[in-house]
């Protein structure tokens, strides 16, 4: 507040600005104890060996090293990145339901709230339930899959099976919000695109490809970037499904392998020298996107 | 009709190659139009039947883990096991949802839960408030710089920022207490002051300056004026807020041991890590089941604006 010493300024002014400061002082310094201190601190810890109760002892670049000869964090960031599978999938079945219910019919509003209550619903309880539902023996899923004459595998200890159940899940999950944000968005493409398409003869694929997908694309964008940014950051179900990281460490994800260094061998530097990874890697996800958005939306103008 | 449209069909596909329609193509269209009419009612009513259809079975996956989650907690400990499966628990034992309160911390649970979301909702959306006020409305030195440094935080991971977070709450001995999950809250939160700002931006500036006129404090203006006018973006995102809070797992996980202090999500998770070695499913499930059941209810009543302000959320970002 001390920088408003110009002479010039009006007294109506100055107290404007003060009670402005005053109004966003409150999350700055949220801000400042909560996010930044904590991450220059996370930062700093990286270079060291700390575990978490004595004084952090200065080493260098040696987590950083160190991470990258670690079989386990290496299999952690694939099976996080293998996991983003999901994504494309949960994307084009949404883009598919929005297109279902935008048509004019009875039942869309009932539709809407039954594929929403996945996404509202505690992503633990969720966890808990599907564990139950993967069982090999009793579960859910072989009892469905055993109607069709498939004996279906015992999902979370099958090491080919752990990865596509929880991605399963997770399409199961986020469907709904997907779903929501493509169908806000359909509804906001002008008519009279398709009904001059349509007069040009254009096909209803044609329709689809050449007006909806790119009419919908920032929404495509923004859901790209937000289930990016969620889904490195798997950890819930990996801790409720698979407690020990999946037969031979399959599901593990980085977050989970974060998390149990920290806090179960307490080895924080090399955590935090992890969870830096992890930002970066979230931050330059966004950034790709970022730029690559720019581009198509110079195309499509 | 159709007689009429056996011979207006034909010259209708030269029409049609000329782009623009000139001369040929007016009498031509409503001709097109008529024949399609009746057949494309058809296909609307056939289209929106399988659409019904396929939706309808993609609502019974949707549903099915939650209906069957419900179920088995209704079950026998034997009945759970039983092939073919009952969809319909034979017999009801609502027994279960009595065992649950003494099976575990589940009462604890929930009064945690519900003093950490309720404290930080209320304290935090009031904080989230102002702020968006300040920076919708008025004028202030580094308005720009203070709102994107703010929104880059929203770029941080938070397992990039719980290990220090934890070794300063461990630091003042918060450890096993709520004071780690409630007090980052309660200063606020970036996306709410984010959408405010935005709901604020299409309220004309003319009110706050004539209420200054009057002479009115900017707390004034702000009880008096901003709340009432931004109520419904408010309610939206403070029952956002209000469910994630609720759902919060990691954060949790990290700072509570002790079963007392632990909140609703814990409670279930060690219910589930617990009674699965003894089989005991309907237990695990009925205490699962309560704790999806407030959120659930919550979303019901308040779909609509759940909705709205979700699909909104999307467009804007």
């Amino acid at each position: 507040m001390s920088t408003i010493t110009r002479p010039r300024r009006s007294r109506l002014h100055r107290k404007e600005h003060q009670a402005a400061l005053a109004f966003v002082a409150i999350p700055v310094i949220g801000f400042l104890l909560f996010t930044l201190f904590p991450l220059l601190f996370s930062v700093y810890a990286s270079f060291t060996n700390w575990n978490g109760i004595s004084a952090p002892v200065f080493k260098g670049l040696d987590n950083y090293t160190k991470m990258f000869g670690d079989r386990y964090f290496l299999k952690s960031l694939w099976n996080t990145l293998y996991m983003m599978i999901g994504i494309p999938i949960g994307l084009v079945i949404s883009l598919a339901l929005a297109l279902a219910m935008n048509r004019k019919m009875r039942g869309t509003t009932f539709f809407r709230t039954v594929y929403y209550l996945p996404v509202i619903s505690s992503i633990a309880a969720v966890a808990i339930l599907w564990q139950w539902a993967f069982n090999g023996d009793f579960g859910l899923i072989n009892q469905g899959l055993a109607l069709v004459g498939i004996d279906g595998p015992n999902w979370l200890q099958d090491t080919a099976t752990v990865k596509p159940a929880l991605i399963i899940m997770a399409v199961w999950k986020g469907l709904g919000y997907s779903m929501l944000l493509y169908l806000a968005a359909l509804q906001s493409v002008p008519r009279y695109l398709y009904e001059a398409a349509a007069l040009d003869g254009a096909t209803a694929w044609q329709q689809f490809r050449h007006i909806t997908v790119p009419m919908v694309a920032p929404v495509t964008f923004f859901l790209i970037v937000t289930s990016v940014i969620g889904g490195s950051q798997i950890f819930v179900e990996i801790n409720i499904m698979t407690p020990t990281g999946g037969p031979e460490f399959e599901s593990a994800s980085i977050v989970w392998y974060i998390w149990q260094k920290a806090f179960d061998n307490l080895q924080m530097g090399y955590a935090s020298a992890m969870s830096v990874v992890l930002g970066l890697l979230v931050f330059v996800i966004t950034f790709i996107q970022f730029r690559l958005n720019r581009r198509n939306q110079f195309s499509i103008d | 009709m159709s007689a009429q449209n056996v011979i207006t069909t034909p010259p209708l596909e030269p029409s049609q190659e000329i782009p623009g329609g000139t001369g040929g193509g007016k009498p031509a269209r409503p001709g097109r139009a008529g024949r399609g009419s009746r057949s494309a009612k058809e296909t609307l009513r056939l289209g929106n039947i399988l659409t019904t259809l396929l939706l309808s079975v993609g609502a019974i996956a949707m549903i099915a883990p939650l209906a069957w989650t419900f179920s088995t907690s209704l079950k026998t400990k034997d009945g759970v096991f039983e092939l073919p499966p009952q969809w319909i628990p034979d017999p009801f034992v609502w027994e279960n949802y009595a065992r649950i309160w003494t099976a575990g911390p589940l009462l604890s649970g929930i009064q945690n839960s519900l003093i950490v979301a309720c404290s930080v909702t209320i304290v935090g959306s009031l904080a989230s408030a102002l702020a968006a006020f300040a920076f919708a409305k008025m004028r202030m030195p580094f308005k720009n710089v203070l709102f994107l440094g703010l929104l880059s935080g929203l770029m941080i991971p938070f397992p990039t920022l719980m290990i220090p977070q934890f070794t300063i709450f461990a630091s003042i001995g918060w450890v096993d207490t709520l004071l780690p999950l409630i007090v980052p809250g309660l200063f606020g939160n970036i996306i709410m002051i984010f959408f405010l700002r935005q709901f604020l931006n299409s309220i004309p500036d003319s009110i706050v300056e004539a209420a200054r006129i009057d002479g009115a404090s900017y707390l004034q203006i702000f009880w008096t004026l901003i709340l009432p006018a931004i109520r419904p973006a408010l309610a939206a995102q403070f029952i956002l807020w209000f469910m994630a809070m609720w759902n919060d797992y990691l954060a949790p996980i990290i700072y509570l041991n002790s079963p007392g202090t632990q909140t609703l999500q814990l409670v279930i998770a060690n219910f589930n890590a617990q009674y699965a070695i003894q089989t005991d499913y309907p237990l695990i499930m009925a205490a699962s089941f309560v704790a999806l059941l407030p959120v659930l209810i919550v979303f019901v009543v308040f779909q609509r604006q759940i909705i709205e302000s979700i699909a909104l959320s999307g467009s804007k970002g």
